[in-house]
């Protein structure tokens, strides 16, 4: 079983968003950065779970410059087989997925499974470009995922439920939560991982869209406080200022 | 070169967040001064498609295929692009199979995807389109800069406005075969009764505050009196005292509801993440510093054990008074 993620790195929840140029680049300065959440927790965890009941081998991908390795070097502490760096800064979804793709298309993954979405960006069409690309199945935010005989059988959310289907491998898949539980690395692991094989790749550069300038939403005007005693304002409140009920 | 709207179906009735993506491409195609065709796949009610027209659609193409009933990504994808081969933007919403399919059909087509646009594009000079970006916390504007474009939109991000007139529906084939289809659905499980969470426009959410899973129950009786999905917080579900399809939150689901009504919720940013696209957020907390009030239109510092049940019974009055 040989198993591709893509893997992104991601500003920290926390760090304050903010922008420079006029407001036409993301601000940097002090933003701690984080392997994206979704592809650390979910995608790699459960790639590797698979790889330790069937044999095989997972690959980390990411789409970065020279200063995300010690990202990719984390991931291959929690277990990855090895990793592959496109060399370029990602910029829009369609061109990193262009890139994993034609990495991915001779090398006979018979799965790539992502995460559901970045926490930047939050753009959850990762997955979908690669398989459109690829020209395999796609099974989007999938909360488990199991393989047997050639096929992956998957829950997949649908509204108000999910479903359970089965594609033929090789097939792309998203995966959220429910698929695997967070992994910490392991001092073990941790060693190991700064002798893991990490190949360069250049880039294809072609995009499809650009962001021209970011804005940040309207304030947020103070709290109206309400007596705990007197439901009957909030419920009125609701009705005749906010307009919800 | 129209403007496309992708079109599904439940249980015979069009999805909301398809009537979003109708009216969302007739505005836009009157924009471009062009005219806003739909596509619907597999079965569907044609009185229902018809009334369509009253978001300003002018015509169903209508590909009754019922192998599409059961979703396959690949094969829908390949069903749009061939039916909106001479269209020059594909409008369809960004919900649970629209973030299988929108991807797919960008890459089909060569044209750019915004996804989890909300709002109309802006159409003098570049095509911009917005969408909320860092969970929330900023807008981008993004330029698409191939001819064909494909918009995918958040749901509930715009309100719709119904007119008059009625779609003409045309029969036609996609020309999708059997092969196209890749995917075998085994089961389908749906909580019947229950408002979808990530369809809702209300919701009650409620956290670590309640104790135990077994204090429920009020959350409950809320929700089904106000005809609200229930929603939970990330520790909740870590602990399994509420099911993990209910977590909202960074790494669980993003909505954004009219009314969103948090009971025992701090308000981590983790949490925000997930909620903050909502239109009116209500917070009941004992604790007056938590930062969930900071990001509340109304707030309640109080135990939910006697806050919920006034709320219950102050709903039960408005209910009947407006009745």
């Amino acid at each position: 079983m040989k198993i591709l993620v893509p893997v992104s790195k991601v500003p920290d929840t926390t760090s304050k968003v903010a922008f420079t140029d006029g407001n036409t680049k993301f601000a940097t300065d002090n933003v701690t950065y984080i392997l994206n959440p979704t592809d650390e927790w979910y995608s790699l965890v459960r790639a590797l779970e698979i790889v330790e009941k069937e044999g095989g081998s997972v690959t980390v991908i990411h789409q970065g410059e020279a200063d995300s390795e010690q990202f990719i070097r984390k991931a291959l502490a929690i277990g990855a087989t090895d990793a592959v760096r496109i060399d370029a800064p990602a910029t829009d979804g369609y061109n990193v997925a262009l890139n994993i793709a034609e990495y991915a298309k001779d090398k006979g993954f018979d799965l790539v499974i992502t995460g559901k979405e970045t926490i930047d960006y939050n753009g959850s069409q990762m997955g979908g470009m690669i398989a459109e690309m690829l020209n395999v199945p796609y099974v989007s935010l999938a909360s488990s995922l199991e393989v047997a005989g050639g096929k992956a059988t998957v829950s997949r959310d649908i509204e108000g439920g999910k479903e359970i289907v089965e594609v033929s491998m090789p097939c792309v898949i998203s995966a959220q939560k429910g698929m695997a539980e967070q992994r910490i690395p392991n001092m073990k692991g941790i060693m190991s991982a700064r002798t893991k094989p990490l190949t360069v790749v250049p880039a294809l550069t072609e995009t499809l869209t650009s962001i021209k300038v970011y804005d940040l939403p309207p304030a947020k005007t103070a709290v109206k406080l309400i007596d705990p005693e007197n439901m009957d304002e909030l419920i009125n409140l609701l009705h005749v200022e906010a307009k919800v009920i | 070169m129209s403007v496309i709207a992708y079109i599904e179906s439940n249980n015979n009735r069009v999805k909301k967040t398809s009537l979003e993506a109708a009216y969302y491409a007739a505005q836009t195609a009157k924009l471009l001064g062009t005219e806003a065709i739909a596509i619907a796949l597999g079965t569907h009610d044609a009185a229902e498609l018809a009334a369509l027209g009253q978001l300003g659609i002018s015509k169903v193409l209508h590909d009754a295929n019922p192998r599409f009933d059961s979703f396959d990504s690949g094969a829908v994808c390949k069903a749009i692009a061939s039916l909106a081969a001479n269209s020059s933007v594909v409008v369809l919403s960004y919900n649970q199979n629209g973030k299988a399919i929108a991807p797919r059909v960008s890459v089909r087509m060569k044209a750019g995807l915004v996804p989890g646009a909300t709002a109309l594009p802006e159409t003098n000079g570049d095509f911009v389109v917005s969408k909320n970006v860092f969970s929330g916390k900023a807008i981008a504007h993004y330029q698409i800069k191939t001819d064909k474009k494909v918009i995918a939109i958040t749901p509930n991000s715009l309100q719709i406005v119904r007119g008059e007139g009625s779609a003409a529906i045309e029969s036609v084939s996609s020309g999708v075969t059997d092969a196209d289809f890749t995917t075998v659905v085994k089961s389908v499980e749906k909580a019947s009764g229950k408002v979808a969470l990530t369809e809702a426009e209300l919701v009650v959410s409620a956290g670590r505050g309640l104790k135990g899973p077994e204090n429920w129950g009020m959350i409950e009786e809320l929700a089904n009196l106000m005809g609200a999905a229930t929603a939970c917080s990330r520790p909740v579900a870590d602990v399994h005292w509420r099911p993990h399809e209910e977590h909202v939150g960074q790494t669980g689901f993003t909505i954004r509801p009219n009314l969103y009504i948090a009971v025992g919720i701090s308000g981590a940013i983790q949490h925000l993440a997930g909620v903050n696209g909502s239109k009116t957020i209500v917070v009941v907390n004992t604790d007056p510093e938590a930062p969930f009030f900071k990001a509340a239109d109304y707030g309640v510092v109080g135990d939910a054990f006697t806050v919920v049940p006034k709320l219950i019974e102050s709903y039960k009055k408005f209910k009947a008074s407006s009745h």
